[in-house]
Parts: structure tokens; C-alpha cells; sequence
């Protein structure tokens, strides 16, 4: 909503404050005043001129040459390119020395040979947007409509010697959409009174032959229709067309200005039909039926359903009430007859034609929040007066009305207590009397329990606390006091969910990974290599784009988006985490919520180390992943048996994977992406790991004890064994394990050998082990007695033996 | 005898303090001292004295031994620690060039501010309280008084899922969930980081995802004034000490009153700048008392509780706390801008 100043000073005495004062104190108090702009920002010199002669350039025949009294000695001599120059026609010159808003300054020139000495401007040249100007005047110079004083400063009679307020208005505050209610907010702020106008019609006691019938009363409980025969359409005066523009619209004709202007100075929208071109003399407001169809001011044909209302003559829509007129029965230059309607629409059908058909209007937008029911009829007045004055016509007999409306205000009460105890202030009986009597709030006093009577132009209060609100605004935010709760304290923290997570996050960031978040709206494509299990998947309805439109099922094919775009953006080294959530679905529809998962995904490429002048430089592969899954459920103390289990999934490689398993439970998996589809990510050798976290952090957990530490020595022993290539570690370590009974403390790897001096299909695997009693200090012959065992062991369950 | 034993004692000494390395004095050692040296010889002929002279001649040829063996000793040292002293200086390095690189990795801005901001309000004894991040239309609207055809509900910003299944347009159906597992008993005192989601255009300021962290304080007793206090601690914790804070009235359908809280700027110390758009003031959050329609939708009776409720966008504290201009570096995961971030 954009307020002229200078317009809002017709309804309250703000002579003695700047519009920035205004501008600071709605802001502080609830309605936001979003920008403050003077309209002669940057414009000097700028006078009314009167063009005497006007004759096409010799050498151009797009230029003009005028000569043009600006009220010096001489006339000054302008070349123009404008179309619409013409001889006898007031207009605003910039002299030389002016400036314009563009910051352009005006010189002494010479166009194709002729000199210029000024400059005749267009409403744009002053600083006007484009669709706020005349039709008339937007693809040219201004022409003053009327006589003016050769010479005098043109700033005011364009006024452009004004001040705009934008106001950034919140849904609640649908009363400052008119000028009225602004000057009823600025007189609460500034307890001063506000001057209402006080219509003055006299209608000529005449039948007008013209009937109202309202089928959806519910919808529209009061219609209004005004007949004003023998008007004249015109321009209309400045002063009109200046305010109009200044609040953002674009004057028409002086009938439809009317409208406008009573829309922006009451919030009551009206529309005013050609009579003649109604079709018929019988008002009819009803539902659509299915499918009718309707060409709207805009020329646009509009197909209608039932929930829409029309206006309509008895047999076709002539309007879509409350958003937008019909075509056929527009108000034009040959206009003679109107109907004005002023009118109560509800807000819900407003609101549903408006969505359904995209079309929102400065009516509809007003009509959707709803419309003071105290003030439609005095609008119509209003206008109907104002329709007279400027454009002649006798206005008939008075409103022909259907009238069902509910005026009532609401009535809210509440106790002094009350508001003292929701604000933490102390206020006294009379501060709060003297509130509502600056927010013109009409109410009674009883033993402290104030009675509202909720004045109708604010619809958006009627409860208790929003009264408190009123009291809170108006007494200042500021001066409520600053207190802590004096509620019993309560004992704050994380749950171990959110402490695990946060413990993870450290390890991940001490491991080197930093962190990523990507988005959570991909497509099932860029998943497609992963995860052919979750072919569901929860779509948005209507997604802005194909690229958003399905929730992520899996965090990894986004973290390689991300290796992607670091990688060409020359960084090859780069390793990266996400936790975060997806969302699989057993529904083809979805209809209940999804299942929601939290997920810690990696993905990693390039050197894990590097230390260059030295020479060090480590690769990502399969075990520094592996370290980093190993490091994740020791961060989590999770016990069970947690196993490695080689495996082929989507994606990934088939001889470099593994299903992470605990207690026979599969919880994720780690592996080299397969070559094929890193390729589609244009990626060399790439890492990833995926866990389900949420099912992670559910299994057991042991709680830390401390363990004695052991007071006798251990003795350890390496061997190094034969095997067939396909035994794998772990199998050859959980046989040590169960062979070495309680006295073995440890069994490690500590290296991997395949090549020479064995059998073809041979590798060799060594371990070292650590032997301990801590009751005793082991002897020799007790160790041999348990490692030859576990030799025994190794031998006959996995064909292992000693490398000599 | 006895002139014997002066005599080597001086000679060996001679030949001690003539030694230039470990060798010669090896070689003197040996020579003198060793079991087929001179002294050894002379005491070989100590039978043929007296029982008068033997102790004498004893006690001199010990003297003669010591007095060598420490000289010898004395310029091994010294040797030694010469040879020390060459073999380290051949071992220098240049100290001057980078060392071993310890790799670190680092938590997402977004995470580093959600994490600093959860540590604040559990100083003030607040829980941390999740929820889902497809909400049904009831959590999302209804039951924070945005009914069907409310005008505040922009069908526009939602991305629907079904008619009643929706991305959350922000983390306040927390607010309901958390209500309802209290059953009407105060008092709540959380705070709810998440993700949210709005159909919007992808800007430098518009990201159709983003993290909020929502808040809600229920107890009897709650006042507007308790509001300021808790947000003039926690601003001067997060921000500083030095800001200020200040409220502006609003509106928001699940709060009444409802306030817009305003920060003084940074940049210019309240003074007006660029960054506060020449106002000193920077707008950080929204928040009001919790609207009754809420509280009893929650399960809390109106008339017996009230309570405040706040909601932050952490995008916007971490682009006013670190200056980052574009909110799209959030979710590309550039590293080069990642690891700015380490050090938080
Ligand atoms: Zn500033």
C-alpha cells in the first residue's frame, strides 16, 4: 500500500511532522513502513511552460521545434521528440541547469543543427513508473489538463511536491488498505482526532426502474446500486490524477478514478457499469454455473464454477463480483448512464475465484480480508457524489439495496489483571482508558473489567489477546519491562540421540571429512544407480521443477554431486559427509507420512594424506574408509558382533564392497563406487560409505567401566600363515579368537603377502598375538600349550599353515 | 724404581696431552696401562725390593695409573663431544620449510550455528526437540491457527505432497508435538532446529530450503516481559554484549501479541550503514505470546498457561555472523568455502 502524504494530511493535522517522523512511529508501533520516497528527489527547475509555436525539424522528421514560454523575457526555443507536442499546450519544462530524477542535467544544445535550450518531459522523465501513467501521456510528453500560470514551479501542480509511504502490511492489518484507515492508525499513534468526509448526496426522487435480487445472500449480504444518468466521461482534474498516481494507479477517465480513489481512501471497492450496455435493468447476484464463462476487463475469457459469484443482468455474468468487471458493460468515453455498485462480498468466494483464476485486484485483495460493513454504503455515497461534481449527471433515487448485512461490532472483554499479567507491565486503569480512547475504541468499566465495543473497521480483532496486542503497541514495546521467567528453573540438555550425533560430527571432522547439506528435493534418475529397492518414492505434487520434485531416498548420489562440482572446480582431493534424512515409502500413493530416516552417508576421492616435498601421498581406498565406518560404531560403543560381509550392491563395486552387519542385522554398507557410474559423475576412483544412523544408535550400547590394568607381564607371538587366496581375515582371526581361550588378549594383522616364494592361489596372512593372565605371569610351556591349539585350529577349519 | 715410575708417568702424560683423537689415546692407554705395558713391567720386579719399599713403590705405580687414566679420560670426553657436536651439525634441516599437514575436517556453517545456538538455550534450560520433515496439513497449519481458508496461508509457498501431506513451511509443528506429549502439564521449555521448505525461487537471498530453529516456552505465569529477557540474554551471547535489542509489534497467526525482534547492527554500531539499510537496526527474528487457539490445540488450557514462542532463520544468523552474501553457498558444498569453517 503506498500513502501520499499530502493526501493523508486531508484527514488528520500532521502539518508539524515530516513524513519520515510518520514513517518511524507506524514502524514502531506494528505497521511497517517499508520505504520513505520524495517525489521531487533529484528534480530542479522545473516549470510550467506554454508551448506558443510548434514546427517539424528540416532536418529530422521525428523532431519538433517549439517555442516555449516559461514565463522569462523570451520564449526559449525546445527541440521536442515527442508525438503528442502540439502548439497551445501547457507543459512542465526543464530548464537549463535542471536536473531529473535519472540524474541527467539539462544543457544548452544543438540538435542536427538547431539549438535547444530546455527540455519538455514525460511523466517518466519526472521519476513515474510506466504503468502508474495516463495511457494518454505514457508514450509521450505531460500535457496539463487544464489552464496554468506560464512560469510557476511545476513540482506541486504534478504533485511531485508529495511524499510517498510504502507500507509492508501485515494479513491482519487489512485496514490500513485505505487512507482512512491509515489516518486512524496515525491518530492513535498521535492521539489527534481524524476528519471524516461527510458525502452530501441529493438524489432527484425518481424511479430508476432498475431492481437488485441477491440469490446467495450468504455472499453477499448487502448490494447497493446507485444510477447516475447523463455523465460526461473526461479527464480528470490534477489533483485527482496526482493522487492516484502517487498511490500506484494508473488514471483512466474520471468516473473509473472515482472508484479507484474511493477504493483507496475508504478500502470499499465499487464498480461502476454502463448502463445502457448492462443488458438489462435487472441486478442479479448469484452462483455460476459449471463452466459459464466470462471476458473480463483484461480481455481475458474466464471459465467459471459453482463456488464462483457473478453479477450478472438476469442472463449472462456482466461481472465476477469482487475481483473484476465484465468487458461488455465497461465504462468508455461515450459512457452517459451508470449503475455504481457498492457491495458487501464475502471473503471465501472472493478468495476462491481469485486463486482459481490467478487474478488478484485491488478489490479482491480488500474483499478477501473483509470489508468494514459500516462503510459500504457511505463509499457508494461518496463516490456517487463525487461522480456528480467532477463528470455532471443527476444521480436518481437513492441506493436501489438488498440489505441483510450484520453491522454489530463484537464486544470483547477483559480484565486489567489480565492484560498487566500476559505483558509483565503494571498499568494503571486510566493508561489503559486512555489506550482505547486513542485507538477511538468505545468500551465500558467495571470493577477494572473493560467491555470493548470493537469498532468494524478492524476486523482483525476479537479476542482477549488481541486487545492485549492493541494495549502493547500503543503503551510501546519498549517499555515493557525485560524479566526472566519466574517460573521454577528446569534442567536443560540433549537427548543421547543428539549427543551421539554431535560426538560423530567431531570424530568425522578429527577423520578430515568436512560436512555437507544438499538438498532433500532430487529426482528418482540421479538415485536410480543406487537404490532399486525404494522404486516408491514421495513426490510433490507440483514441483517447481522436474530437478526438485521427489524426496531423496539416499544421501550418496547428492555427496557425489558435490565431489563432482568440487572436481571441476580444480579441488581433487575431497572428502565429505552429510547426516541427514530420507524418506522411503511402502505406498505407490503415498497417503500416510513417510518413513523418515536419519542417515550419515560419505563420500570420498583423491589423496587422504599428502605431505609433498616429502613425498608422502596416501590415496582414499577401501580400508580408509573402513577405518572411518570402524571409528563411527566405536564413537557409538556398539557392541554385538559386528561383521564385514563382502557383498555386490548397486552402484558399487563388485569386488570392493561390504555390507555392514551387527548381529546379523544389515545397517549399511562401504565400498568403491563402480567405475561405470562414477563416470557419470565424471569421478576417478571414489569411496562411499552409508549407514542408517537412527538404526545404529538404536542397537545396544555398553556403558564405560573402568578395567584393572594388568599387573604381570604378556608375551606375544607372531605367525605368519599360508592360506588359499579366498580366506579372508576375519575368518583366520575369529579362529585365533576361539582357539586362544581366555588368555589370548589380542589378535592383530600385520601384514599381507602374495607374489613370489608361494603356491600359485596362495596368499599369506600374518598375526600377531598377545597371550596374558592377570593373575599370574604366564609361563612359557602354558603359552606353547594354548598357541599350538590355535595352530591346530587354523589348520584343520581353515587349511592354514606356518609359513616356513 | 720410583724414578722409573715418575718417568713413564710423564712420558705417558706427554704423550696423553699430544693426542689429537680417540685413536692416540686408545693407543696411549694400551701402550702404558695394558697388561704388557711399562708399568705393569716395573711392578713385575717389586719382588726384589724390601718390605720397606714394596708399599712405596705400590702406591706410586697407582698413583702413576689414576693420575693417566683420568687425564685419558678427561681428553675422551672432551673428544667425544666434539665428535657430538660435528655429527649434529651434519644432521641440520631447514626448519624453514612447511610441516606435515594434521587434515581436518570441519561442521557445516549451518551446524556450527544450530550447535552454538542449541548451547545457549540449554544454558537457560531449554530442551532440544525434533520432528518430521513431512508434516501433515494439521501440525503444518491447523493446529497454529491457520485453518483451511485462512488469508495468512499461502497456498503459494507450500510444496504439497497430497492434500494433506506437505514439506513443512517451518519447524513450529514441533511446537503442537512437543505440547501434546506434555498432556496439559508445564512446563515446555524447547527449542526445534530443522529443515523447512517454500516454493521459492532460488536466489542469493530465497532458497527453497532452509534451516529454522523455532522455540516455545509454556508454564503458568509467562509473561511478554519474560520474552525481552530471554532474548536479551540470548542475544548478547550469541551477537555480543555490546547489542541491544529492541521489539517491534507484527503479526503472526500462532502468536498474539506478536513481535518482530530487531538487533542493533554490527557494522556500524547502531549508527545506520549499509548492512541495517541506514536504520542501526537489523531484524533477526519473529516471536509473540502464544495465541490460545494454539495453546489449546496443544492440549494446554489457555485460561491456567501462556507462554512465548520464537522462530530464527539460521541461514540468515550465519550470513549476519560470518558476512556471507549469497545464501546458494549453503548447499553447494564448495570446500572452499566449507573449510573457512573449521575453526567455529
Ligand atoms: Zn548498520
Amino acid at each position: 500500500m503506498l500513502i501520499s502524504y499530502k493526501w493523508l494530511k486531508e484527514y488528520i493535522d500532521i502539518d508539524d511532522l515530516a513524513a519520515e517522523q510518520i514513517a518511524e512511529k507506524l514502524t514502531r508501533s506494528g505497521v511497517e513502513v517499508d520505504a520513505v520516497t520524495a517525489l521531487n528527489e533529484g528534480i530542479t527547475k522545473l516549470v510550467v511552460g506554454k508551448v506558443l509555436t510548434c514546427v517539424k525539424h528540416p532536418e529530422a522528421d521525428k523532431l519538433n521545434i517549439c517555442q516555449v514560454d516559461v514565463g522569462d523575457e523570451e520564449p526559449v526555443q525546445i527541440v521536442c521528440g515527442a508525438k503528442n507536442v502540439g502548439e497551445g499546450q501547457f507543459v512542465p519544462v526543464a530548464k537549463v541547469g535542471a536536473r531529473l530524477p535519472s540524474g541527467m542535467k539539462i544543457k544548452r544544445a544543438k540538435l542536427r543543427g538547431e539549438k535547444s535550450e530546455g527540455m519538455i518531459c514525460s511523466l517518466q522523465e519526472l521519476g513515474l513508473e510506466g504503468k502508474t501513467v495516463p495511457k494518454k501521456y505514457s508514450e509521450g510528453i505531460f500535457v496539463f489538463p487544464q489552464e496554468m500560470t506560464v512560469g510557476e514551479d511545476a513540482l506541486a501542480p504534478l504533485g511531485l511536491d508529495d511524499t510517498v509511504l510504502e507500507l509492508d502490511l501485515t494479513p491482519n492489518r487489512a485496514d490500513c488498505l485505505s487512507m482512512l484507515g491509515v489516518a486512524y492508525e496515525v491518530a492513535a499513534i498521535l492521539d489527534r482526532d481524524v476528519k471524516v468526509p461527510e458525502p452530501a448526496v441529493v438524489p432527484k426522487d425518481e424511479n430508476a426502474g432498475v431492481s437488485v435480487k441477491v440469490e446467495a445472500s450468504g455472499d453477499n449480504p448487502y448490494y447497493g446500486a446507485t444510477i447516475i444518468k447523463g455523465v460526461k466521461i473526461a479527464e480528470s482534474p490534477l489533483w485527482l490524477q496526482t493522487y492516484l498516481m502517487a498511490s500506484g494507479v494508473r488514471p483512466i477517465n474520471n468516473v473509473v478514478d472515482v472508484t479507484n480513489y474511493v477504493l483507496l481512501e475508504y478500502g470499499q471497492p465499487l464498480h461502476a457499469f454502463d448502463l445502457d450496455r448492462f443488458g438489462s435493468n435487472e441486478v442479479l447476484v448469484r452462483r455460476a454455473t459449471e463452466g459459464e464463462t466470462i471476458v473480463t476487463l483484461d480481455e481475458s475469457e474466464r471459465t467459471l464454477s459453482g463456488e464462483h459469484l457473478v453479477i450478472t443482468n438476469g442472463e449472462v455474468p456482466v461481472a465476477l463480483a469482487g475481483v473484476m468487471g465484465g468487458a461488455t458493460s465497461e465504462v468508455e468515453e461515450d459512457t452517459v448512464n451508470l449503475l455504481l455498485e457498492a457491495a458487501y462480498f464475502s471473503p471465501a468466494p472472493v478468495r476462491k475465484a481469485s486463486r482459481d483464476l490467478g487474478l488478484r485486484s485491488d478489490s479482491s485483495i480488500r474483499f478477501e480480508k473483509g470489508v468494514d460493513p459500516n462503510r459500504v454504503a457511505e463509499a457508494g455515497a461518496r463516490a456517487a457524489s463525487l461522480i456528480q461534481q467532477l463528470a455532471g449527471g443527476e444521480i436518481l433515487a437513492g441506493p436501489i439495496e438488498f440489505d441483510e448485512l450484520n453491522r454489530e461490532p463484537r464486544q470483547v472483554s477483559i480484565s486489567l489483571g489480565r492484560i498487566n499479567q500476559t505483558l509483565g507491565t503494571n498499568l494503571e486503569v486510566e493508561q489503559v482508558e486512555k489506550i482505547f480512547g486513542q485507538l477511538q475504541f468505545p468500551f465500558e468499566n467495571k470493577n477494572e473489567m473493560f467491555t470493548i465495543s470493537v469498532p468494524t473497521r478492524r476486523q482483525d480483532i476479537s479476542i482477549e489477546a488481541d486487545i492485549v496486542e492493541e494495549v502493547a503497541r500503543l503503551y510501546g514495546y519498549d517499555n515493557i519491562p525485560t524479566t526472566l521467567p519466574n517460573t521454577p528453573t528446569t534442567p536443560g540438555g540433549l537427548t543421547s540421540s543428539q549427543w551421539r550425533k554431535r560426538k560423530i560430527r567431531r570424530f568425522l571432522e578429527g577423520a578430515g571429512l568436512h560436512e555437507a547439506v544438499s538438498y532433500s528435493l532430487t529426482t528418482a534418475e540421479k538415485e536410480a544407480f543406487f537404490r532399486e529397492e525404494f522404486a516408491n518414492r514421495v513426490k510433490v505434487a507440483l514441483p517447481m521443477s522436474e530437478e526438485r520434485s521427489t524426496l531423496r531416498t539416499t544421501l550418496i548420489p547428492h555427496l557425489l554431486d558435490a565431489l563432482s562440482y568440487n572436481k571441476n572446480r580444480n579441488s581433487y582431493s575431497v572428502q565429505l559427509y552429510e547426516m541427514g534424512s530420507v524418506f522411503h515409502t511402502d505406498e505407490e500413493q503415498v497417503t500416510v507420512q513417510p518413513d523418515e530416516k536419519t542417515y550419515l552417508s560419505g563420500a570420498l576421492m583423491g589423496l587422504w594424506h599428502e605431505h609433498s616435498w616429502q613425498g608422502e601421498k596416501k590415496p582414499v581406498d577401501f580400508y580408509v574408509v573402513k577405518g572411518i565406518v570402524s571409528g563411527i560404531l566405536e564413537e557409538l560403543d556398539v557392541t554385538g558382533d559386528v561383521r564385514y560381509v563382502s557383498t555386490e550392491a548397486p552402484g558399487l563395486h563388485p569386488g570392493r564392497t561390504a555390507s555392514l552387519e551387527i548381529d546379523g542385522k544389515h545397517v549399511g554398507f562401504l565400498g568403491q563406487l563402480h567405475p561405470t557410474v562414477a563416470k557419470e559423475w565424471s569421478l576417478s576412483a571414489t569411496y562411499v560409505f552409508e549407514l542408517n544412523l537412527q538404526e545404529l544408535m538404536a542397537l545396544s550400547t555398553k556403558n564405560l567401566r573402568y578395567q584393572a590394568i594388568p599387573k604381570y607381564p604378556a608375551m606375544d607371538r607372531d605367525i605368519a600363515l599360508v592360506v588359499d587366496q579366498h580366506v579372508e581375515a576375519e575368518e583366520l582371526s575369529s579362529i585365533i579368537s576361539e582357539y586362544g581361550g581366555t588368555l589370548l588378549t589380542k589378535v592383530a594383522v600385520f601384514d599381507l603377502y602374495e607374489g613370489e616364494n608361494l603356491a600359485p592361489g596362495k596368499k599369506s596372512l600374518a598375526f600377531s598375538l598377545r597371550y596374558l593372565d592377570p593373575e599370574k605371569t604366564l609361563t612359557e610351556e602354558e603359552v606353547t600349550l594354548v598357541h599350538e591349539k590355535v595352530l591346530k585350529g587354523l589348520e584343520e577349519k581353515a587349511g592354514a599353515v606356518l609359513r616356513s | 724404581m720410583l724414578d722409573r715410575l715418575q718417568e713413564l708417568h710423564d712420558e705417558a702424560m706427554k704423550k696423553v696431552a699430544d693426542a689429537s683423537n680417540l685413536q692416540d689415546l686408545k693407543d696411549v692407554r694400551i701402550a702404558y696401562l695394558g697388561k704388557k705395558g711399562p708399568i705393569t713391567e716395573v711392578m713385575k720386579g717389586m719382588g726384589k725390593l724390601s718390605a720397606e719399599e714394596r708399599p712405596k713403590v705400590g702406591q706410586k705405580a697407582n698413583e702413576v695409573r689414576e693420575s693417566v687414566t683420568s687425564y685419558i679420560e678427561e681428553k675422551e670426553q672432551t673428544f667425544e663431544e666434539a665428535a657430538l657436536r660435528e655429527k649434529l651439525k651434519k644432521e641440520s634441516i631447514d626448519v624453514t620449510l612447511p610441516g606435515r599437514p594434521i587434515t581436518k575436517g570441519g561442521r557445516h556453517p549451518l551446524t556450527s550455528v544450530v550447535e552454538t545456538i542449541e548451547d545457549v538455550f540449554i544454558g537457560m534450560g531449554f530442551n532440544v526437540a525434533e520432528g518430521p520433515e513431512v508434516e501433515t496439513d494439521y501440525y503444518n497449519f491447523e493446529s497454529l491457527n491457520l485453518p483451511k481458508h485462512h488469508p495468512a496461508r499461502d497456498m503459494q509457498d507450500t510444496f504439497f505432497v497430497t492434500t494433506d501431506l506437505l514439506l513443512r513451511t517451518q519447524t513450529s509443528p514441533v511446537q503442537t508435538r512437543t505440547m501434546e506429549k506434555h498432556k496439559g502439564q508445564g512446563p515446555v521449555k524447547i527449542i526445534c532446529p530443522g529443515k523447512v521448505y517454500r516454493r521459492d525461487e532460488d536466489d542469493a537471498t530465497h532458497s527453497h530450503q532452509f534451516m529454522q530453529i523455532e522455540g516455545l516456552v509454556v508454564d503458568e505465569g509467562i509473561r511478554m516481559s519474560d520474552l525481552k529477557g530471554i532474548f536479551a540474554t540470548f542475544v548478547k551471547k550469541y551477537f555480543g554484549e555490546e547489542r541491544e535489542i529492541r521489539l517491534r509489534p507484527s503479526f503472526f497467526p500462532f502468536t498474539e501479541p506478536s513481535a518482530e525482534l530487531d538487533i542493533s547492527c554490527a557494522m556500524c554500531n547502531g549508527k545506520g550503514c549499509r548492512t541495517c539499510k541506514q536504520s542501526g537496526w537489523i531484524e533477526v527474528l519473529g516471536a509473540g505470546m502464544v495465541h490460545p487457539n494454539v495453546l489449546r490445540m496443544g492440549g494446554f488450557d489457555p485460561e491456567k498457561y501462556s507462554g512465548f514462542a520464537f522462530g530464527m532463520g539460521v541461514e540468515r544468523f550465519a550470513m549476519l555472523k560470518y558476512g556471507i552474501d549469497d545464501i546458494r553457498h549453503f548447499y553447494t558444498n564448495d570446500t572452499r568455502f566449507l573449510s573457512q569453517f573449521t575453526r567455529v
